[in-house]
């Protein structure tokens, strides 16, 4: 049933390609992680932070502008700009957050808010996954503060450096840290501007989808996975129209992984791939 | 919504977000996922952020009825483009929101 070799996991996310197929691309980053000798400066003290921070700061300048408008949102929305950045502090997860405020705001259920989250966020199982690889016999205090980070943009950032063999697994923490405290300031501080910008005004009310159309292009990477956002969206329309209820998230895109599933193991029995 | 309430939905919210995160990183890092399930998990991201955003662009939602040419929609085209010619999150956002108000205001 199984084509590829069982030690090729290939997961996509982001501009990234992440896949740790062959033995030899083990080798790499074991060697690298029992020998810290291959790394450019190895035991310069605070190069591991200079690192960290240097890899953090896109994802902070991408953070700023969706959390000042998850804290307008979240103001309007009757959340002050300590709650919101109470929210950022336990949950961090910018979309989920989005998705919360906007359910608040229409008086959803906490059960469904509660679901709503756990499927749009079940995606990092698979990032963490993919991380786990890489941090292999590494401290499960050290992985469980790590787990807290792991978002679409500190895992594309952190695995490309992982995988090129010359990152430290402090400054793999560090994205994430620094990732984290950006996004709860900016969110505390679009909460305080929040009350002296009008409902609607400056297209705020595109962030989400803005932001939504942006990650669904980095998800882009081949065929197939144009063909599932298309087969999702049209799952989505069909059952968002005919069905009440949040339900068409989930359904359709399990549906429409689970339909390019199969046409990717089609396509690739048609190649005739060994 | 008062604040116990608002405190009790976001540990539940942290919760459902934490583990997904945390309990590969714990479990797996001596074990792998068969590959079918790694296969069909690759394709979930692309999957959610589409079927999260089509009704947004293509359909109301009071009541809930196909609308195409929305500026929801409209205003989707030249984001798109942008995000696939700068690949950035921030200005992705910044763009679309600009677009949004502009269509908002002249429509």
């Amino acid at each position: 049933m199984n084509r590829r070799p069982r030690n090729t996991p290939q997961i996509t996310v982001g501009k990234t390609i992440v896949s740790g197929s062959t033995s030899g691309d083990h080798k790499d980053h074991r060697t690298t992680l029992k020998n810290p000798d291959s790394e450019p400066l190895p035991n310069q003290p605070g190069s591991f932070l200079h690192d960290g921070l240097q890899a953090a700061w896109p994802i902070c300048l991408g953070y700023f502008p969706l959390g000042l408008a998850l804290g307008v949102l979240a103001q309007q929305a009757g959340l002050g700009p300590w709650w919101i950045g109470l929210m950022s502090l336990l949950v961090f997860a910018g979309s989920a957050q989005f998705i919360a405020v906007v359910m608040i705001a229409a008086g959803s259920s906490p059960e469904a808010i509660i679901t709503t989250t756990f499927v749009v966020n079940f995606r990092h199982f698979l990032m963490s996954s993919a991380l786990a690889i890489y941090l292999h016999k590494v401290h499960r205090g050290f992985l469980s503060l790590f787990a807290y980070g792991v978002t679409d943009e500190s895992f594309a950032v952190n695995m490309t450096r992982f995988r090129q063999g010359d990152w430290d697994k402090r400054s793999a923490l560090l994205v994430n840290q620094t990732a984290n405290l950006a996004w709860i300031i900016s969110t505390v501080a679009g909460g305080f501007a929040g009350s002296f910008i009008p409902v609607g005004a400056y297209g705020i009310d595109y962030a989400l989808p803005a932001m939504f159309l942006c990650l669904l292009v980095f998800q882009l990477q081949g065929r197939i996975y144009v063909l599932t956002a298309l087969i999702a969206a049209l799952f989505a329309v069909g059952w968002y129209l005919i069905i009440p209820g949040d339900s068409y998230v989930v359904v359709a895109s399990m549906a429409a992984a689970t339909v390019g599933f199969f046409l990717k193991r089609r396509y690739a029995r048609l190649k005739g791939s060994a | 919504m008062n604040f116990p309430d608002y405190l009790l939905l976001l540990f539940g919210m942290g919760l459902v977000t934490y583990l997904p995160r945390w309990l590969p990183l714990f479990a797996l890092a001596r074990r792998r996922l068969p590959q079918w399930l790694v296969d069909w998990l690759s394709l979930i991201p692309v999957a959610i952020l589409s079927a999260l955003i089509a009704p947004t662009l293509l359909t109301d939602s009071a009541p809930r009825a196909l609308h195409l040419g929305k500026p929801e929609l409209l205003v989707a085209i030249p984001t798109l483009l942008f995000a696939l010619k700068t690949r950035s999150l921030g200005g992705t956002v910044l763009v679309g929101m600009l677009l949004f108000w502009a269509a908002k205001s002249l429509l």
